[in-house]
């Protein structure tokens, strides 16, 4: 198995001088490919925060952040957006573009990827909503659709540039338990497929068999593996 | 293919975002069209007022011409001695000088009775002194005493004079002065003056009993065939008097464009409106524009997570900015045609739509929008996708 998260002694902060307030301290942990990662925690534990870093959306400045390769830490944005065209994201919010179709929504996740034939992205995009169920709805614009079925289009866009890891951030908060356990299950059978490293923020404990591991988080700091 | 999409995916963006809020983008494009009706209008009044502004000194058949330098137009003139005119026949290429009376007086309409004030031109008649055939044809009956011919172009207040002198009813009275008109010409009104009346040097003298033959306004010099304007030009400056101003044709239509355009303030209103017209355009586009980027900052927010870079977004606002421009433009184009020709046909202003003009309004607008994306793409930066989470 290979290793596509390796984090070392990760430490973070907000604000700065006397104001600094510690988020993350000395966080030490490895993911290996096809694992899917659970981190629970109360608020204010840092568990978005670890996912913005993981993702590349926040700099961080202390410790060792190598995704897929890559040392995050001190790193340009230049390599933190081509790593993040190789991470699938899904939001709590579905924020899905309210302008476009679901068609339209999951292909701009292929447009990045230069090699592809507009009938290609079509047909990946299409076969991608197929597999999320949504096969008969490929042309409805988010507000046409129901909140489990937006964020089901949100999985299909972030699996359809088959990323290496997919970041979730609490994906069913905003739904009930049967559209929400519908959405996980849908992105763990799709992720298990293709080998994909799933790492999920929730307290939705209702989904907490779908993991393989849980991290647990408390002050910045893991407190249960 | 990935140079096209370079442009063509962002652009393909922009307008699904745009043509989704319908209402929005009819506003975002009348914003444009207004600001393209305003910049199209100044600028045919501009180029009326140049034109008409020229319509007497472009008909006039001379190589140089000369004006006292305290002139500052042809309509506002400052007489000087016709010796001065007369002394630049002592140089071998000029071949004939003619002396041109000018003065405005009142017209009276012969069917209303009412005077109104238009230019009248004295010329001698041996000479071709204007371009236009229908006075050179008329030179031998102006000859005869107090026959004055009249511009066809002149405002529609001085009467039908055509219908009039067809039915033989062709008296009237310049000045308080009776006098016959023996036909028409063709010139075209300008600020200055609302109709244009030329006769010969001689009953010039009588409609204005105090003016000499001896003082003249403008002076006519045509040059022997083969001769350079230029030289004589600086020949004739060190022969004649100081006072005396030489002109070439192209100088004198610049000359009394540029009077216009400079000395008298309307060039200068007609321009301020232009850019006030590009500027209304600019805060419209960039407040659309802005709006647009504030209400997508999630979107684009997520599309940056995604992996899409900066770069990106600023094509999305150009993009955008480019197709208002362009869906705006076309219908301002129309509708200012429409709009020339109801100003052509109702206050007889030339106002030609001219490929020059349309050229001129597109870049002005295209940069309008071009400088409004690029105001507005600094609120770009409030797109963090670390905000997502």
């Amino acid at each position: 198995m290979q290793t596509v998260i390796d984090v070392q002694n990760l430490s973070f902060s907000f604000g700065s001088g006397a104001l600094v307030q510690p988020v993350l301290k000395e966080i030490t942990i490895s993911i290996q490919q096809g694992e899917i990662v659970l981190i629970t925690g109360p608020s204010g534990s840092g568990k978005t925060t670890f996912l913005t870093i993981i993702g590349g959306l926040r700099q961080a400045f202390a410790g060792s952040v190598v995704i897929l390769g890559q040392q995050f830490i001190q790193s340009s944005e230049q390599v933190r957006v081509k790593v993040r065209q190789q991470i699938g994201f899904i939001f709590q919010q579905h924020n899905l573009l309210k302008s476009l179709t679901a068609l339209q929504n999951v292909s701009m996740t292929l447009e990045m990827n230069n090699q592809l034939s507009e009938q290609q992205r079509q047909e990946q995009a299409i076969a991608m909503l197929t597999a999320v169920g949504l096969g008969d709805r490929i042309h409805y614009k988010p507000d046409q659709l129901s909140g489990g079925q937006r964020q089901r289009v949100s999985i299909a866009r972030a699996l359809v540039g088959q990323p290496k890891i997919v970041l979730a951030d609490e994906p069913t908060a905003s739904l009930d338990k049967q559209s929400g356990y519908e959405a996980v299950s849908i992105l763990k059978k799709l992720a298990k497929e293709s080998q994909t490293t799933i790492l999920l923020v929730t307290h939705d404990y209702r989904i907490s068999d779908v993991a393989d591991r849980i991290l647990e988080l408390e002050d910045g700091m893991i407190k249960n593996i | 293919m990935s140079t096209i999409n370079w442009i063509y995916f962002p652009m393909r963006l922009a307008w699904r975002q745009l043509i989704f809020d319908r209402t929005k983008l009819m506003v975002a494009i009348c914003g444009v069209l207004f600001a393209c009706v305003l910049v199209f209008m100044q600028l045919g009044f501009r180029d009326a007022l140049y034109a008409s502004a020229t319509s007497a000194p472009v008909n006039l058949d001379g190589d140089l011409f000369l004006m006292h330098k305290q002139s500052e137009a042809m309509w506002r003139p400052i007489e000087f001695k016709r010796s001065e005119l007369m002394r630049a026949l002592g140089n071998p290429a000029v071949a004939d000088v003619y002396p041109l009376y000018l003065g405005l007086a009142p017209f009276k309409n012969i069917e209303t009775k009412v005077k109104r004030t238009l230019m009248v031109y004295g010329f001698d008649p041996d000479s071709t002194s204007f371009r236009i055939e229908a006075i050179n044809n008329k030179r031998e009956a102006l000859k005869l005493k107090d026959t004055v011919l009249f511009d066809e172009y002149s405002r529609p207040e001085f009467g039908p004079i055509g219908k009039l002198i067809a039915t033989n009813q062709n008296m009237t009275e310049i000045k308080d002065y009776k006098v016959a008109i023996i036909g028409l010409f063709r010139m075209g009104v300008s600020f200055a003056a609302d109709g244009n009346v030329v006769t010969s040097d001689l009953n010039f003298m009588r409609i204005f009993p105090k003016r000499k033959l001896d003082n003249i306004d403008v002076g006519i010099i045509k040059l022997t065939p083969g001769s350079s304007q230029a030289s004589v030009k600086s020949e004739l400056e060190k022969l004649l008097d100081e006072s005396i101003n030489i002109l070439t044709y192209q100088e004198l239509l610049q000359f009394e464009k540029n009077y216009w355009a400079n000395m008298a303030p309307i060039g200068f209103i007609f321009g301020f409106g232009t850019i006030m017209g590009w500027v209304v355009g600019l805060v419209i586009v960039y407040q659309i524009l802005f709006t647009d980027i504030t209400n997508h900052r999630n979107e684009f927010a997520t599309l940056k997570a995604m992996g899409y870079s900066h770069g990106y977004f600023i094509r999305v606002v150009f993009a955008s900015a480019l197709l208002l421009a362009i869906f705006g433009f076309i219908p301002g184009l129309m509708l200012s045609l429409g709009l020339y020709h109801l100003a052509e046909s109702q206050i007889f202003m030339p106002m030609p739509m001219t490929a020059t003009k349309a050229t001129t309004v597109l870049i002005l607008i295209l940069s309008m929008c071009f400088i409004a994306g690029l105001i507005a793409i600094r609120k770009l930066k409030d797109a963090d996708p670390a905000d997502m989470f």
